[in-house]
This record gives structure tokens, sequence and C-alpha cells, in this order.
């Protein structure tokens, strides 16, 4: 093993512990936070102008979700083992927590909610398809076929319920997120009481733009028109939530700036040198201020549709860029200086190894998929939302 | 009452639940009370000459693997006044000795280090699963068989004592040679340190000498200000030490 390292790293912290699959794994569940957060705008904040997004959006937090322990398991030592933390949960450890705050959020939140707006189509679909399909979604009723009124009304009271407590759901999967960097007090890049705020927001940025992406290129797929008050709106929200984001990032800097603490120095000469592409480049400047003056300038000057359809597909991509970049500089980048903050080590990203740069990409397709698979069991689109008589 | 179908359906469940208990029990020898005993360490910054014993005393006891350390050395070269910025070497953890320093003037020192065996162990609050656990004797250890590997022990130690086993792939540190000091013997490393430079020592036992030698002299443990209870005591700790 011969790992690049500049200075001195204590012998044991050479090797970078922590690889691209947990940078992967914060990504994806603020995905989901960010979406399930955009959907309950509609549902509890009556925001009628996104609701072409609101089903979208709850499927893929759900595709997201069901992705998001996979770079866990794949990352660690004794994977057979991970049952434990479930079975046998630490209770001071932030980390095993997670289970118990993702099964939550998983089978009371998402899982609940997706099933009673979907309910009724779902008894539909159930009466009016035939052999396996008719199966399937007789199975998806859970046995309960009464789409009266009443019961649509009382699914719809439980329903905007599960989202009440979905928002801080939601917050929570992913504040704990951030917790669990922000507590280790070991390491000055990660230990901060703003890391599980910093994370929350730069969830919701990554999950609007994220909704606001594949409700275009569904769009564009199924040649529709795009709802460009729906897109006018979502593009507003993700402004909104940036300015607080990239507030609270810059806070977090200047406020370490101007400390200048014993471990200023060697966090300084990260982002000049290692970080510099990822953090100032990618992260700041193209993922945060491209986007956030872009979407400003629409905000003040009267820019035609085809121009504001182009400009939100960029600043969509870029933010995903930034926040992908983002997690990576907390990830990565907390590992890179030595605890001693005398040197500084080398992340090498294999190309192909079980936590190598091919899995990490498939497994940030593989929520995609999931999600085109989803699209079809339940359609969220209005005109295939009757597909029967009834 | 017990009856016969009720012990047959219980015994399953005992012989489970046994598993676990054995897990999370260390072995210790016969007549070693462990509630008598709080173990740390002295180590001597004035009487360490880097020659590596300790590193590899350590290596063979504990079968450490090649390139990864439960103990090493380090030799810092402290210019003057330039306190903040020693020049810091450990090739090889130590473990082969050290080469003439090219470094001039100023001051040159080796400091060993090891797991600190804190009292409030970051790493051990972190554990997912409590595979990390502290001995009532104060010692930290890792439990092997329980161990999911998931290393986040290794980044919320302060010191970089930990590592991932590169086989067994689960979490390693300094088990200050819990097999050697519940049977009467010292560690491995105190063992065969030719200075003294380390002393194994008992907090709980009144005839320890660490005592007499915690009253009379200037000790330090390295980054107080984590307060994670650290055991391993420096005497004459340069405040460059890292």
């Amino acid at each position: 093993m011969m790992v690049p390292v500049e200075g001195f790293m204590y012998p044991n912290e050479v090797e970078l512990q922590w690889s691209v699959l947990i940078v992967v794994y914060p990504f994806v569940t603020g995905l989901v936070a960010g979406a399930f957060i955009l959907a309950s705008l509609e549902r509890i904040f009556h925001v009628v102008a996104v609701k072409p997004t609101y089903r979208l959006a709850l499927l893929t937090a759900l595709a997201f979700l069901l992705v998001a322990p996979l770079p866990l398991q794949l990352h660690l030592g004794h994977p057979e083992r991970s049952l434990e933390m479930f079975l046998t949960p630490h209770k001071t450890s932030a980390m095993a927590m997670f289970g118990f705050v993702y099964l939550w959020y998983l089978m009371a939140v998402v899982l609940l909610e997706i099933w009673l707006d979907y309910r009724h189509e779902i008894v539909l679909l159930s009466q009016s398809t035939t052999g396996l399909k008719r199966l399937f979604y007789s199975a998806l009723t859970l046995g309960s076929s009464n789409i009266s009124e009443g019961a649509l009304r009382v699914d719809d009271r439980v329903g905007w319920v599960v989202t009440l407590i979905g928002i801080p759901s939601a917050f929570l999967l992913h504040g704990y997120v951030g917790f669990i960097f922000g507590s280790v007090k070991a390491n000055p890049w990660w230990s901060s009481p703003l890391m599980p705020v910093v994370f929350i927001f730069s969830a919701m940025v990554s999950g609007i733009a994220t909704v606001l992406l594949v409700y275009m290129a569904m769009m564009k797929i199924r040649k529709q028109s795009i709802d460009m008050r729906c897109v006018d709106t979502i593009a507003q929200y993700l402004l909104y939530t940036f300015i607080i984001d990239f507030g609270l990032e810059m806070l977090d800097l200047i406020h370490r700036i101007y400390e200048a603490d014993e471990s200023f120095r060697s966090l300084d000469f990260l982002l000049h040198t290692k970080l510099f592409f990822s953090q100032v480049i990618l992260q700041i400047v193209l993922g945060t201020v491209v986007p956030i003056l872009t979407i400003g300038f629409i905000q003040i000057f009267n820019v035609p549709e085809k121009l504001r359809r182009l400009a939100y597909g960029v600043c969509g991509s870029l933010t995903i860029i930034g926040i992908f970049a983002m997690r990576w500089n907390v990830v990565i980048g907390g590992q890179l200086f030595s605890k001693s903050f005398l040197g500084y080590t080398t992340y090498k990203l294999d190309l192909i190894s079980r936590e190598g740069e091919l899995v990490a990409v498939a497994l940030l397709i593989l929520p995609l998929f999931i999600l085109a698979a989803l699209l079809r069991i339940l359609p969220p689109w209005p005109e295939r939302q009757t597909p029967v008589g009834n | 009452m017990i009856t016969r179908r009720k012990l047959l359906m219980l015994l399953p469940a005992a012989a489970f639940a046994w598993e676990y208990v054995l897990a999370g029990t260390p072995d210790v020898a016969p007549n070693y009370n462990s509630s008598e005993h709080w173990w740390g360490m002295l180590l001597d910054i004035d009487k360490c000459i880097g020659c590596g014993n300790c590193v590899r005393a350590c290596a063979t006891e504990n079968d450490v693997p090649e390139g990864y350390f439960r103990t090493w050395v380090e030799r810092y070269h402290v210019a003057d006044w330039q306190q903040d910025t020693p020049l810091v070497d450990s090739p090889n953890g130590g473990k082969d000795g050290f080469p003439e320093s090219s470094a001039v003037g100023g001051k040159n020192f080796f400091v060993p280090k090891m797991c600190n065996h804190c009292a409030d162990s970051p790493c051990t609050q972190v554990c997912p699963v409590g595979a990390t656990f502290h001995t009532p004797d104060g010692v930290v250890l890792v439990d092997s068989s329980y161990c999911v590997g998931c290393r986040y022990c290794v980044q919320a130690c302060p010191y970089g004592c930990r590592f991932l086993h590169p086989t067994k792939h689960t979490a390693e540190k300094c088990s200050l040679c819990y097999h050697r000091i519940t049977k009467g013997l010292t560690t491995a490393c105190c063992e065969n340190c030719p200075t003294g430079a380390r002393q194994l020592a008992d907090l709980k036992n009144p005839n320890d000498p660490i005592h007499e030698f915690l009253k009379t002299h200037s000790v330090q443990v390295l980054k107080p200000h984590l307060a994670t209870g650290a055991k391993a005591f420096y005497h004459d700790l340069d405040g460059s030490v890292r």
C-alpha cells in the first residue's frame, strides 16, 4: 500500500476509512428528505402550484430511500452482522439509531403516505386488471377495498397527519446523518453543532433540484408541456432554501477562519490544494453561487419561457453536482488531514472494487431505475389515474 | 413450576443467549478480580530511546498485521520556538528504529504512542453495536466476533490508535495485553522496553509505584482539551506533541 503522504500522519491514519460509498449515503438520504419536504409543501402548506410534482416527489423519495442503506451495507467489514444494529443497538451511538430512524421514515411515513394517496387507484386497478397484475394490485390494497366517499375522506385526513409527522421526520432523518459527522469531536472538520442544520438545508436543496429535474425530464419523455407555474414556484423554493443553506455554510466557514483554532492551518491548506476544485469550484462557485444568481436573476428580470426552462435544467444539474461535492468535501475532506494537524494523505478512488467508482455510480443510478418501475406501477399522471370507467 | 416441556422450550433460548454472554466476557484468569484494578500506563519521554522494541514486541505478541500499529513511536524535532510546527516522523511506526536525523539545532525526542484507554472513550461511545467496550478494570477492548466493521470508532479516536484489520475486517487496537495483565504479567511493550520508558500502572493498587511517581513528577495526557479521560500518562511531555 503506497499512499502519497505529505508531512506527518499517525501511521494508522494513512489509509482512508470512509470511502466514496459514505459520500453516496448522505447524498442519497438528503435527496429523500428534500423530495419529501417538497411534497409536503402541497399537502400541508397548500402550495397549489407544485401539485403536478406531489406524487412524483413522493415516489422519488421512496426510490432513493430504498437505496439509502445499500452503500452502508456494502461498506461494512461484516455486512452479515449489520442486523445486530437493530437487535443489540448501542444506545450512545448515533449510528445505531440510524436503523430505527430509517425504518420509521420508510414504514411510517413514506410508504404509508404513498399507500394512502394511491389507495383509490390501487383498488380500481385491482378490479380492472387481470391475471398477475390483478393479484399484485389486490395485494397492494392490503385488504382494504372500501373506496366510498367517506373512506377516501379518511384516507385524505390520515394522509395529511402522516405528512405533518413526516416533515419533522424528514428533518430527523437527515439531521441525524449530519449529527453522525457533527458529533465526532476528534475531527474538527466535522465537529460542529451547525452540521445537522447544514445537512438538513442542503438536503432540501438537493431534493428540490432532483424533483425539478425529474419532473422536467418526465414531461419531455412523455412529450407533454411543462407547467411553467409549477417549475417557477419550485425554482423559487430552491432559491430560498439555497440562500439559507449557503448562509449557514458561509457562517461555518467564516467562523472557522476568524477563530483560526489549532486545526485551521490544516483545513486552510486543504481548501487551497486538495479540496480547491471540489470545494471552491464545484461546491461554492458552480454548485451554489451560479444557481443562486441565475434563479435570482429570473426573479427580478423578465426571462422568456424557453430560456427559463434551460436555466432551470442547468441550475438543477449544477445544484446536484454541488451538493454531491459538498458531501465529498465533508466525508473525504475530513479524512485527508492528520488528527495531529501535521500532514495530509491522499484518497485513491478505485474503479472496480467493492467500494469503488463503478459501485458508487451504480448506486446513484439504481434509484432512477427503481423510480421508473414505481412510475409504471403507480402512475402519478392525472390522465392515467382513472383507468376504468368507474 | 418448570415442566419438562417448558425446559425443552427454554433450552434453545438459553443456548442463544449464552453465546452472547460469552462473546461479551473477556478472557480472565482464575483469581483475577477485575473490580480491584484500574489500568493505565506511564510513558516517560525522557527515557525513550526510539529503539522500536515495544513496537516489535507488540506486533509479535498480538499478531499485528504489517503496516498497522497497536503501538508506535514518533520522533519529534522542535526548532527553538517553533512549538506548533514540529518536524515529526515515524518510519514504519518506529518498528525498525530510526535513521539518523538530518535536523540541526532545537530539541529531539521520542514519543511512544498507544491506545489511551480513555475512561470516557469516544470510540466506545460511537460503536453502534457495543463491540467496543470498557472492562470493569478500565481497559477498552474490541469484541472482534461482534464488530460490524463500520469504522466509526476509527474516526472517533482522536489519537489515531485504531485501524481495520485487513483480513479480519474488524476494528483493532491495543488491548493493553489484557490476556497477560489479568494473569499478573505486564504488557509485551513494557516487558521489552530496555529503559523502562513504559510502565504498566494499576491506579487502584495503593502499592503500585505509579502513585509515588504521580505525586512527585509532572505528568500530562495527550489532547487534554478533548476530555476523554485518557489513562496514558506522559512524563515530561513537550507542548509540541500532538
